[in-house]
């Protein structure tokens, strides 16, 4: 299995999560008041295993048969995928206590979804991603609806389960495909035929097959309809999750792919279903954001147009758009969970305070809130001192550098109409009264997530460069 | 009279097509839920055919992590149509919208 002691250290984090697993159903299976215990043993396993993923982040080196990669940017999306469970494990405590859904699986599933992400971002075989893949869906599926008595929930996790399986669907077609007209489900050799197949129809529309279901998992544009509907009824906490790990994930398995295409040449093939794919996403979701009132539903719309954003750095396939798409990803990961993060606090039992009108008046009733949302939101937006105005930086600078400047333009163009909902949300908050009630559940452990966040963006808004030198020195 | 690969390769994407057209078109969730375990089924059907006509074992192997994912796939599903069905008392699609679909 191992050919040295080196290469367990590596595989180590997924390790990990593994042994992690195994002790949480045991401990789940046999101690009926287990919820505690396996809260702070996620967030103390989350925390470690993205420690050592930091740690090991020079090890590069394939293990298991050229199954798996280690080490590099594979080690960054681990520490990313770990510390976003550790922070969404912190917001739910008390979110649970608050909707009295007090199910030790939570926990469990939230393992091993992050177990199915680390393997799709660890991915050298389509076999690989494929595991990792269904692992992470089909932990989702479940945590959508894992308060099953309310009736949004169990309907965001039937719609999401109906969608999500049909995109598998189009994921298995399309690697059945590849792999009869490429002889073969490795990365790298599929990668190094990828010339010579490209006027093969049966390879090609394999490839699309493929890109179609994980544009399914990333939400763009034509296949984005389960998004706002899953996010506006899952739990919010949940929902956090999705759009951070879950979306880093489906970008890890596209970026592994895609990576081993540059050194051809051949990514140029599939810039133009990228490029149209992104336009259309950036500005649909900008502007059906602008008419929503659930702040659910408004982020969702926004995560279809950061989809687009995203897209954009991997159709300019260079190494700087890569850089730039974990460099926003990153950034976008801990601006959407501070922003589901304060929406959870904010909300109230029986989906209470959702609307964003009740966001009116809420300098004066909680200042503290007030203040970290407008900073996420300014974020968002992509307002100069924060990490999110430096991760569209990279990525529009990537795209002009390889001749993509409509693109850069229509990207910039998109986001200016963004920051009209997201500063609508802050201009609500600071001067607009109202009399409404909110009547908020305290979470300590709630906003120590959410000071983790901010103080991240803002870390990262200051010194931008010191961590893309990490990406740039790990890919 | 020998049956080519173009043949399999022609009833898995004829069956692929089936699944997905029922996919868009039937309103009941077991329906569609059936029409996915099709396609994924077609893809089952390339693969092998793919693994015999190339003369290498790992498309069937494949197909085995398929058919166990696609069996984790069915508990979960069902069980999510069973309580949504004791939630509403219904499976269809298109009575299943307090959230706009």
């Amino acid at each position: 299995m191992f050919n040295n002691l080196q290469e367990f250290y590596n595989f180590l984090p997924m390790i990990l999560i593994g042994t992690g697993i195994l002790i949480s159903v045991t401990v789940e299976l046999f101690s009926k008041k287990s919820l505690t215990f396996l809260s702070w043993f996620s967030i103390v396993l989350f925390f470690l295993v993205g420690i050592i993923s930091l740690w090991n982040i020079d090890s590069k080196s394939v293990i298991l048969q050229n199954m798996v990669a280690t080490g590099g940017y594979v080690n960054i999306f681990y520490a990313l995928f770990s510390f976003t469970g550790m922070i969404v494990c912190l917001l739910s405590i008390d979110y649970l206590k608050k909707y009295e859904a007090l199910f030790g699986e939570y926990y469990i599933l939230l393992q091993t979804s992050i177990l199915g992400m680390m393997l799709m971002a660890a991915a050298k075989d389509l076999f690989v991603i494929f595991l990792g893949l269904e692992l992470m869906s089909v932990s989702f599926y479940v945590l959508a609806g894992i308060n099953r008595k309310r009736g949004n929930a169990i309907e965001a996790s039937l719609k999401y389960f109906l969608l999500g399986a049909f995109a598998t669907g189009f994921v298995v077609y399309g690697i059945a495909l590849i792999y009869g007209t490429s002889q073969s489900t490795s990365i790298d050799v599929i990668a190094s035929k990828f010339v010579e197949l490209s006027g093969n129809l049966l390879f090609i529309s394999g490839v699309l097959l493929f890109l179609i279901g994980f544009s399914f998992k990333i939400a763009a544009f034509p296949f984005h309809m389960w998004v706002p509907d899953v996010y506006q009824g899952s739990p919010s906490t949940v929902s956090a999750f999705f759009s951070t790990a879950g979306k880093t994930a489906a970008f890890s398995a596209i970026i592994v792919s895609l990576f081993a295409l540059f050194t051809s040449g051949a990514s140029k093939i599939i810039t133009p279903y990228l490029s149209v794919i992104s336009v259309l996403s950036m500005f649909f979701g900008s502007i059906v954001a602008l008419s929503q009132t659930n702040i659910k539903r408004m982020l969702a719309y926004s995560s279809i147009a950061n989809a687009g954003y995203l897209l954009i750095g991997l159709a300019a396939s260079n190494s700087e758009g890569i850089a730039g798409v974990i460099f926003y990803l990153t950034a976008y990961s801990l601006m959407n969970l501070g922003a589901f993060g304060i929406v959870s606090i904010i909300e109230s039992k029986e989906e209470k305070n959702l609307e964003i009108n009740d966001y009116a008046g809420l300098s004066n009733k909680q200042p503290l809130l007030a203040g970290l949302l407008s900073l996420l939101m300014f974020s968002l937006a992509g307002i100069p001192p924060f990490a999110g105005f430096f991760g569209k930086y990279y990525i529009f600078m990537a795209a002009i550098k390889s001749d993509l400047t409509i693109l850069a333009i229509l990207g910039v163009l998109s986001s200016v109409i963004s920051v009209y909902f997201y500063l609508r949300i802050v201009v609500l908050m600071y001067f607009k009264e109202s009399d409404l009630e909110l009547g908020l559940y305290k979470s300590n452990s709630g906003l120590l997530a959410l000071f983790i966040s901010v103080l991240l963006i803002i870390i990262l808004g200051i010194f931008p460069g010191s961590f893309l030198n990490i990406i740039n020195s790990a890919l | 009279m020998t049956i080519t690969i173009e043949y399999y390769l022609i009833l898995s994407a004829f069956m692929f097509i089936v699944g997905v057209a029922g996919v868009l078109t039937r309103r009941n969730a077991i329906i569609v839920f059936m029409c996915i375990e099709l396609m994924l089924n077609s893809a089952n059907l390339t693969l092998v055919a793919f693994s015999s006509y190339l003369g290498s074992s790992v498309g069937q192997l494949f197909v085995f992590f398929v058919m166990t994912v696609a069996a984790a796939e069915a508990a979960v599903g069902l069980a999510i149509i069973i309580a949504i069905f004791r939630n509403k008392l219904t499976v269809n699609i298109d009575d299943i919208n307090i959230l706009k679909w």
